[in-house]
């Protein structure tokens, strides 16, 4: 099976979600 | 203006955005502009590239990505929040703290993997350090994965940076 961080779309696209992952996981911390 | 402890701080963040910008740039510049094309470029003048070019840009890399850690790691001494960023902010219950601690956890890794994974890897590819030429292909394909998993991780490492100090609370 291809690496997705083959490709440098779905390296952006995965940057992208983890940031939204990590913001959850701040919010969550301080609500 | 006063050459004061606020100063200092502010140096250091100076050098700290500017060793940043070297590093990430040239992160962005292998990912987005050098990988890609090495395909469209013909096999002679690939040497351009990977005996010149790419050498180059791997010493200001490596060496920016030392800077970058070691100037942030005295920023957040200076300025009294080291300790509680390194624990995510859960000692102080301080949200910057956590942004900031997201970041430097972020970066921390990054820096691991250029100076223990890419550069080993990327002096077996470049022909710096000789191997067969299996162990080149694949040393190659390791230094690409984890420069691209650096290139990830930057994204959320810089929103975690930026957002400690320019997102309100």
């Amino acid at each position: 099976m291809k690496n997705p961080l083959e490709s440098l779309h779905t390296t952006i696209v995965l940057g992208v979600v983890l940031t939204v992952v990590m913001v959850l996981i701040i919010n969550a911390m301080y609500s | 203006m006063h050459l004061d402890a606020a100063y200092l701080s502010f140096f250091f963040r100076w050098l700290h955005i500017m060793s940043g910008v070297m590093w990430i740039g040239l992160l962005w510049y292998f990912n987005f502009v050098q990988i890609p094309s090495m395909p469209k470029i013909p096999d002679a003048e690939k040497p351009a590239i990977s005996k010149v070019i790419a050498p180059a840009a791997l010493f200001w890399f490596r060496w920016g990505a030392m800077s970058t850690i070691i100037t942030g790691l005295i920023e957040a001494y200076l300025n009294g929040y080291l300790a509680d960023a390194i624990t995510l902010g859960l000692s102080n219950h301080s949200i910057q703290a956590t942004r900031i601690g997201f970041g430097m956890w972020l970066g921390t890794i990054m820096w691991f993997n250029v100076w223990f994974v890419i550069w080993p890897n990327q002096k077996k590819a470049l022909g710096i350090v000789q191997v067969g030429p299996d162990e080149k292909k694949a040393a190659g394909r390791t230094a690409m994965l984890f420069s691209r998993t650096n290139t990830m991780l930057s994204i959320p490492m810089l929103y975690a940076m930026a957002s400690a100090s320019h997102l309100p609370m």
